[in-house]
């Protein structure tokens, strides 16, 4: 998966969570939660999405890392670099 | 009774499997238009069913809708169509003085069964079990569904009443008026019950779940070949207010609620008890200071369950054998068995026969059950009676639990 794939997937599961929101500008650098309504519930429906998608397991210390949509594709990538997309 | 014991009802919002408002509601009673289609469940394959089509989206964003239930949208919908039927200036509502009462049959099995189902495609691996699990399952899931989405600050309660739950709900609003807990309810009963497979295994294995070739045939009250209770979903609630209040504002006023009671059986699980039912429906006109001549139409419970239909036919003959002039009627044999909403939309639907004069009927009826015979029946055509003034709602539930709310007609 390349980080642009992972962006993707990343919208993708924003847009299950949050589908009344239009997150065609969504800006890479800003935090999710200036851009978007998204609480605590919404937050771990994030990490709930990532670990039926590719049981991944994140640990909540490193929830700061996922507040960005950089900061998720950086954190993620090293853990998803060799899975494919639809896995 | 001082005058702001009086309790009426000012605001009507309903979802039923045959129509999303009074209206159409009534429309579809008189017309004998049934809402039992065929339907699909989870593991146990094609049933029939009451389904409503409101539209969800028109008071929750789509995000509300993924975190809530199905049941707390049915009462969003419904809560919010009863307040803007009510005319009340809602923006300026004091809302720590509003209280919501919603019954219901059950709450949770939906919601449980669909994690099982999803922690399924992860061989059972509970750490995708969804933090919403507990939020949505919540015995106050509903009327807290409605606070949220409106704003309301007062208390609310959903009310557990298995099938009494729809008069469970006005009851509760009428008590918290008269006690001075709040000035406003939004009161009456919800289900999602049609959601899970396990109700309907359930009545199958009991062998109550109704079948027939066609759908809207399969709920048949008091007839010789009934199968069966037909599951349906729906909502009915009301704006519910103390008389003064609601004559100081102008409001319309669709009823006065002049007696209710609610008792139980003890002595069965599943099989009702007439005799309990009779002291119930004698206990709320004691209350009311009627007698049963007073009665225009008692909206009967009766599910097309062989035993329940027997036992309520017994307990009506036993308090109305004497008034030539009270009909009988049954919502369900349009529309199913709305479990949680039942008592409040079989109580709604008959609401517009103060206006109307008419009686709706209880369809599905070829062959009377002679043990559920009932003189006044109002068969498979609706019934002009010229005046109605007084409308008796029985709904009753498992655990042997009763429910009664007698409505009048408010003249001034």
């Amino acid at each position: 998966m390349t980080s642009e794939q992972l962006r993707q997937v990343i919208l993708d599961i924003l847009g299950r969570i949050a589908p009344d929101e239009d997150l065609t500008d969504l800006d890479d650098a800003r935090p999710f939660r200036e851009q978007m309504e998204l609480d605590s519930m919404d937050f771990l429906d994030i990490i709930m999405e990532l670990r039926k998608m590719y049981r991944i397991q994140i640990p909540e210390e490193d929830y700061p890392n996922l507040n960005t949509m950089a900061g998720t594709v950086t954190y993620l990538m090293p853990r998803l670099k060799d899975v494919p997309v639809g896995a | 009774m001082s005058v702001s014991d009086r309790i009426v009802i000012t605001g009507i919002g309903l979802t039923s499997p045959n129509g999303n408002s009074l209206a159409e509601f009534r429309e579809g009673l008189l017309t004998s238009r049934s809402g039992v289609i065929n339907y699909e469940t989870r593991y146990m394959g094609p049933v029939l069913a009451g389904v409503c089509n409101f539209d969800e989206l028109r008071y929750q964003k789509k995000k509300d809708r993924r975190r809530g239930t199905r049941a707390g949208s049915i009462a969003v919908y419904c809560s919010n169509e009863a307040v803007n039927d009510s005319g009340l200036d809602w923006p300026n509502v004091p809302r720590d003085r509003v209280g919501v009462y919603i019954g219901i049959t059950e709450h949770g099995n939906v919601e449980t069964e669909n994690e099982i189902y999803e922690i399924s495609k992860f061989q059972y691996d509970t750490k995708v079990w969804s933090h919403h699990h507990n939020p949505r399952t919540v015995a106050n899931n509903a009327a807290g569904e409605v606070t949220l989405n409106m704003g309301i600050t007062g208390p609310h309660l959903t009310l557990g009443a298995a099938c009494a739950a729809g008069n469970a709900g006005f009851i509760q609003a009428a008590q918290m008026l008269r006690l001075d807990e709040v000035d406003l309810a939004i009161a009456g009963g919800v289900s999602e019950s049609i959601h899970t497979f396990g109700i309907f295994a359930s009545f199958a294995a009991q062998g109550a779940l109704a079948t027939h070739d066609d759908p809207t045939k399969a709920c048949r009250p008091f007839d010789m070949n009934r199968n069966g209770i037909v599951v349906a979903e729906g909502g009915g609630i009301c704006t519910v207010e103390r008389l003064p209040d609601a004559l100081a504002r102008g409001a319309k006023i669709y009823a006065e609620i002049i007696g209710y009671a609610m008792n139980s059986d003890a002595t069965d699980f599943v099989l009702p008890d007439s005799n309990r039912q009779s002291e119930c429906i004698q206990l709320a006109m004691k209350r009311a200071k009627i007698n049963p001549e007073d009665v225009d139409i008692v909206s009967s419970h009766a599910t097309a369950t062989e035993q329940g239909d027997i036992e309520e036919a017994a307990a009506l003959r036993r308090v109305f054998a004497g008034s030539r002039k009270t009909v009988i009627n049954n919502t369900k044999s349009f529309i199913g068995h709305a479990m949680g909403a039942a008592g409040a939309l079989e109580m709604l639907g008959n609401v517009p026969s103060f206006d109307d004069g008419i009686a709706h009927a209880t369809i599905n009826l070829d062959d009377p059950d002679p043990r559920c015979d009932l003189p006044n029946l109002v068969i498979n055509h609706p019934r002009e009676l010229g005046q109605v003034d007084c409308i008796l709602n029985n709904s009753f539930g498992m655990l042997g639990i009763n429910s009664v709310v007698i409505l009048r007609k408010y003249r001034g």
